[in-house]
């Protein structure tokens, strides 16, 4: 258990059920929040970017806990399944920041009328985003598998260490320079309405994420494995 | 078997190879000074000379210079200690190498931050930054810079063994300063606004005590995996 030959053969099992899971969400979720979901009174239909924003953001901050995790085993117990795992988070997790915040600035300009503010959230998002960039850029400077994989492990974890500090020093550099921040209405108040196509929506981007870690994680484990037996069968196979 | 020797032996070994050989090698020493004097002189040319705009900016303008100084200046580390072989004996020696490494990032502070902190005045008064926050600045600039020189050695020790480390440095790293610039520029700014400013720069404490505690290992880590590659 937990070689990447046993991975690759029961992820292969999981793929088409996790697909139809995730696409299923989010169709429902989508459909949904975007055309069935009552109108806000006062955000009109641009409220509805949160269906993607808010999943987005939480898909994005779990992507850097599931990396962290995967390093700290890539760390401790040098398994290999782990760096591939922690190696692969870097790229989804980068992108649904992105999604994050870009939906987020697409959502501010009719809200707040302008794309951009520095707001606490915002600014958390875009350095975590910096953070995605950094573990990327390391690991493609290392020539290098294994010493690249136990590099990123070191620096994903010092990231997370530090996630929760830098997070909290932008709440209070925040609260110093603009004491009065425009805030998204909070989950418990929304309307059930709204409410559950947004939890659809949220689990759907959660399968989103699995779907395509375990696809990115295929990919990468043939390629890494490509000199073995089962891979050079499996590729005769074909 | 080996004789018995003093845990300390290797920190203080090391700290005085690292503060000797800088003495010896003065431009290593006067390249990051030179740099915060350069680059904090050009803003007034960029945003205008207005004392009152300047004043404003002084504090963001100072730290980020700061950071940079400390940021470029880490790159050179473990460099030469790698190109030579003397990490792989740091490795090899019996003292611990949390010891050797904090030794080196505190000599790195004293090279870097110390100076910066003593010329942190002499900028404050080009700037324009009011003479209330300069005692502000040098207490933050103290404590901040010992932080930033840790979080730079854990880079430095990433990065030591590529060929282009330079600029990946500055992207793996930059992202890790920002509570330390948040609370400098904040120590300064309650100083200059009159507050009480003994608040943030308790947090800068905090923040250097979390990091002197726990980089060291990370930075220990990455030179192994360096020396290893």
């Amino acid at each position: 258990m937990g070689s990447p030959r046993w991975y690759y053969q029961i992820s292969g099992q999981w793929l088409p059920w996790i697909a139809i899971v995730t696409v299923s969400l989010l169709v429902v979720g989508s459909i949904w929040g975007l055309a069935i979901a009552p109108m806000d009174f006062r955000q009109g239909n641009s409220y509805r970017i949160i269906y993607i924003h808010v999943p987005s953001v939480f898909v994005a901050m779990s992507g850097y806990m599931v990396m962290a995790i995967a390093a700290a085993i890539t760390l401790i117990w040098k398994m290999k399944l782990a760096e591939v795992v922690m190696k692969c988070c870097a790229p989804i997790g980068a992108g649904m920041t992105f999604i994050a915040l870009l939906s987020g600035s697409l959502w501010g300009k009719p809200t707040w009328g302008t794309y951009w503010v520095w707001d606490a959230r915002l600014t958390s998002v875009l350095i975590l985003f910096f953070l995605y960039l950094g573990v990327i850029a390391l690991y493609e400077a290392f020539e290098d598998n294994i010493s690249a994989s136990k590099a990123c492990a070191i620096l994903s974890l010092v990231g997370s260490v530090n996630i929760p500090i830098i997070h909290w020093s932008v709440e209070w550099w925040n609260s110093l320079h603009q004491p009065a921040t425009l805030k998204l209405t909070e989950e418990s108040t929304m309307h059930p309405d709204m409410l559950y196509p947004l939890l659809i929506m949220i689990a759907g981007l959660y399968c989103l994420f699995a779907l395509l870690l375990l696809l990115h994680t295929r990919s990468e484990i043939l390629v890494r494995e490509r000199g073995t037996k089962w891979v050079k069968e499996l590729i005769a196979a074909k | 078997m080996a004789a018995y020797q003093p845990v300390g032996i290797g920190f203080v070994a090391t700290l005085r190879r690292d503060l000797l050989l800088a003495f010896r090698r003065r431009s290593d020493f006067f390249n990051p000074l030179a740099f915060f004097l350069i680059v904090c002189s050009l803003f007034p040319m960029g945003v205008g000379p207005d004392p009152k705009q300047l004043a404003i900016l002084a504090p963001g303008i100072m730290w980020v210079v700061a950071l940079l100084a400390c940021l470029l200046s880490s790159d050179t580390l473990f460099r030469s200690d790698f190109d030579d072989g003397s990490l792989e004996l740091m490795l090899l020696s019996p003292s611990s190498l949390y010891l050797q490494v904090l030794a080196k990032t505190l000599a790195h502070w004293l090279l870097t931050g110390f100076p910066l902190t003593i010329l942190s005045p002499l900028l404050a008064l080009l700037l324009q930054l009011p003479a209330s926050g300069t005692v502000a600045m040098m207490l933050a600039m103290a404590v901040g810079t010992a932080s930033l020189s840790f979080i730079g050695a854990i880079g430095a020790g990433l990065t030591v063994g590529l060929r282009k480390g330079g600029l990946l440095l500055s992207l793996i790293i930059l992202p890790l300063y920002v509570p330390v610039l948040i609370f400098g520029v904040g120590t300064v700014q309650a100083a200059v606004d009159g507050f009480n400013y003994l608040g943030p720069l308790a947090v800068l404490g905090a923040l250097l005590a979390l990091a002197a505690t726990l980089a060291p290992l990370a930075i220990a880590a990455s030179v192994r995996i360096s020396v290893d590659n």
